[in-house]
């Protein structure tokens, strides 16, 4: 089955999951996911690794992301409580491949943390396979590659990009 | 606040408190905070213990290289044309520049960019632009060779060096230590490897801050009860039929391992299966388990698969075996700031499925995006923020299980085994108690 999807459409549904990040609106965001929805993050000095045989920074299958979501949402996740003030710039968005009901959707990205007086960016690009379920797009798939050498000074990812 | 170098030997020791009378153990956050104290450190500390490089596997061919910082010193790490693993300083012998500027690769040659001087992996000078301009004799007795860090030495896969050619041998340094290396070493029947892909972050902390966390059993609870949730979760496990309190031993030269065998909330990858990682899996984790219980029979097999370690090697390598195994090691880049790698090693050869839920495992709880790890991070940080107070509050207390006969992981017998040491070493005088309560 192949899948159209223009440009603007697929910006427009980014810059929906950018708007529920920043909101820390995470299980809206965790809800974006097929059931089948994984989201992933290489490491800085493997970002073409392949999950499985590379050790990744985030491997996070539908549980695990929903139940990341849930976790920022505490107290206890120490990291980010109080909460982080994000913002997550998308850009060059360009459709791609489609193939078996999903759609291939790239994008570059900045994100930049605040917490506690200290700044952090965290730029890169991410790689989406998306699916239409009649209602609206959901994600199968969300990669973030980051374009840094390594999480220096950011010393963690306790955000979803 | 302490100055370091002005300081004498009887007051750099008096930065501990190690008081058996009374069962109180006390560090002074000055520790943590002085420019003069990370001077010593590096001085007495970073350039006399052996400390982690690499692993054999990481360079599997001849002309595999890794540029890599050890103890704030950029070092290659080559395997040569005769197989034989080198340790050399990143840094040329003309003016000084990096002569590798890569992670990682495969080569016979390292040219410095600046004037193109050129170096084989094992070092040697091979040439330069305009060599007539110089003496013959300017290459004479290797002159003109990169330079070999004094000491490398390999324990079981495990690669250390050492800037001290006078250091004991790697093996005695490790004491009890080597033991529990072993232990990791055993699980592969053909041998452990480094998984690619380096967990690469940093802390705005003391390095030493870290190394008291990695076998801190008693902020498990507080500190990762999220993770806990997810197990939880996935698993319904029943933390009430666990018994995790364990046990802690000194190991010698500030050495020291948190450990049990048997039920911890997690997974194992070969060795105790979780409901969250499917019916279909069970078969195959059992399969593993049973191998090693084979190959090193019940006694060593049962420690080996079903034991949860965390090994704290002095001063800054933690080898903590748990629901992955980690690698992780780290170094000041100033007093509150110190930088991180962790690696993920494996049994060489594994399948395909158990590589890949081990992968997933280790990040449900380890590296700089799991679910416990940046709340470690931010711990840490936190207290670093609190020592700006320390002209008021000058202490750290680490009693914990003084009192104890049998200290079991929740107690802070490892943290004052690590502070033992440093303050022998820091202080100068070896005459200093190693082993205590």
């Amino acid at each position: 089955m192949t899948m159209q999807l223009s440009r603007s459409d697929a910006e427009d549904f980014l810059i929906k999951e950018a708007a529920l990040l920043d909101a820390w609106k995470l299980e809206e965001w965790a809800e974006l996911f097929t059931e089948d929805g994984e989201y992933l993050v290489p490491a800085t000095d493997d970002p073409d690794g392949k999950p499985g045989t590379s050790l990744f920074l985030i491997y996070d299958d539908r549980h695990r992301l929903g139940e990341r979501a849930k976790r920022l949402l505490k107290k206890t996740a120490h990291a980010e409580s109080p909460h982080s003030r994000t913002r997550h710039m998308t850009s060059n968005v360009a459709v791609g491949e489609s193939s078996n009901g999903t759609i291939a959707v790239s994008c570059n990205f900045v994100v930049f943390r605040s917490r506690m007086e200290v700044t952090n960016i965290y730029p890169g690009h991410a790689e989406y396979l998306l699916v239409s379920n009649g209602s609206g797009l959901r994600i199968r798939s969300k990669k973030a590659v980051l374009d840094v050498d390594a999480l220096r000074p950011h010393g963690k990812i306790s955000i979803i990009l | 606040m302490m100055n370091g170098h002005n300081a004498s030997s009887q007051e750099l020791a008096g930065l501990i408190i190690d008081d058996r009378r009374d069962a109180s153990f006390k560090v002074h956050r000055s520790a943590f905070v002085s420019d003069e104290i990370l001077a010593l450190e590096r001085e007495r500390v970073f350039s006399k213990c052996w400390l982690y490089l690499g692993h054999t596997s990481e360079l599997k061919q001849p002309g595999d290289f890794i540029s890599r910082r050890v103890g704030g010193r950029p070092l290659l790490y080559t395997r040569d044309r005769d197989g034989k693993l080198n340790a050399l300083y990143n840094t040329c012998a003309h003016r000084g520049a990096l002569v590798c500027r890569e992670r990682s690769g495969n080569r016979r040659a390292f040219t410095c960019g600046y004037h193109a001087w050129t170096f084989d992996e094992k070092g040697r000078f091979i040439g330069m632009p305009g060599r007539e301009a110089l003496p013959p004799s300017a290459t004479e007795n290797c002159k003109l060779d990169l330079v070999h860090v004094e000491r490398m030495e390999e324990f079981k896969g495990f690669v250390f060096v050492c800037y001290d050619k006078n250091v004991m041998s790697l093996t005695d340094y490790l004491a009890g230590a080597g033991d529990y290396l072993a232990y990791v070493a055993d699980q592969g029947a053909s041998g452990m490897e480094i998984v690619t892909g380096t967990q690469d972050y940093c802390v705005a902390a003391n390095w030493k801050l870290l190394q008291e966390n990695s076998a801190d059993g008693y902020h498990g609870v507080p500190t990762h009860s999220t993770y806990f949730d997810y197990l939880r979760s996935r698993d319904s496990t029943n933390f009430a039929t666990m018994n995790s309190r364990g046990w802690v031993k000194n190991l010698g030269n500030g050495h020291a391992v948190s450990e049990s065998i048997g039920l911890l909330p997690w997974g194992r990858p070969y060795a105790r299966w979780v409901p969250g990682w499917g019916e279909d899996t069970k078969a195959e984790v059992e399969a593993l388990n049973k191998e090693i219980m084979e190959r090193l029979g019940p006694e060593r097999g049962n420690v080996v698969a079903n034991g949860d370690r965390n090994l704290l090697i002095f001063p800054n390598l933690v080898v903590n075996d748990v629901m992955a195994t980690t690698i992780r090691t780290f170094y000041p880049v100033k007093p509150d700031h110190m930088e991180v790698s962790a690696w993920c090693i494996a049994p060489a050869g594994e399948s395909a499925t158990s590589r890949d839920r081990r992968l997933r495992n280790f990040v449900e709880f380890l590296g700089p995006a799991g679910f416990a790890t940046p709340d470690d991070v931010e711990m840490l940080e936190l207290c670093q923020r609190g020592y700006a107070n320390l002209e008021s509050a000058p202490y750290n207390d680490l009693s914990r299980g003084m009192l104890c006969n049998a200290p079991t992981k929740t107690d802070e017998l490892q943290m004052r085994t690590f502070w033992r040491r440093w303050r022998q070493l820091v202080s100068g005088d070896p005459s200093l108690e190693l082993v205590g309560p």
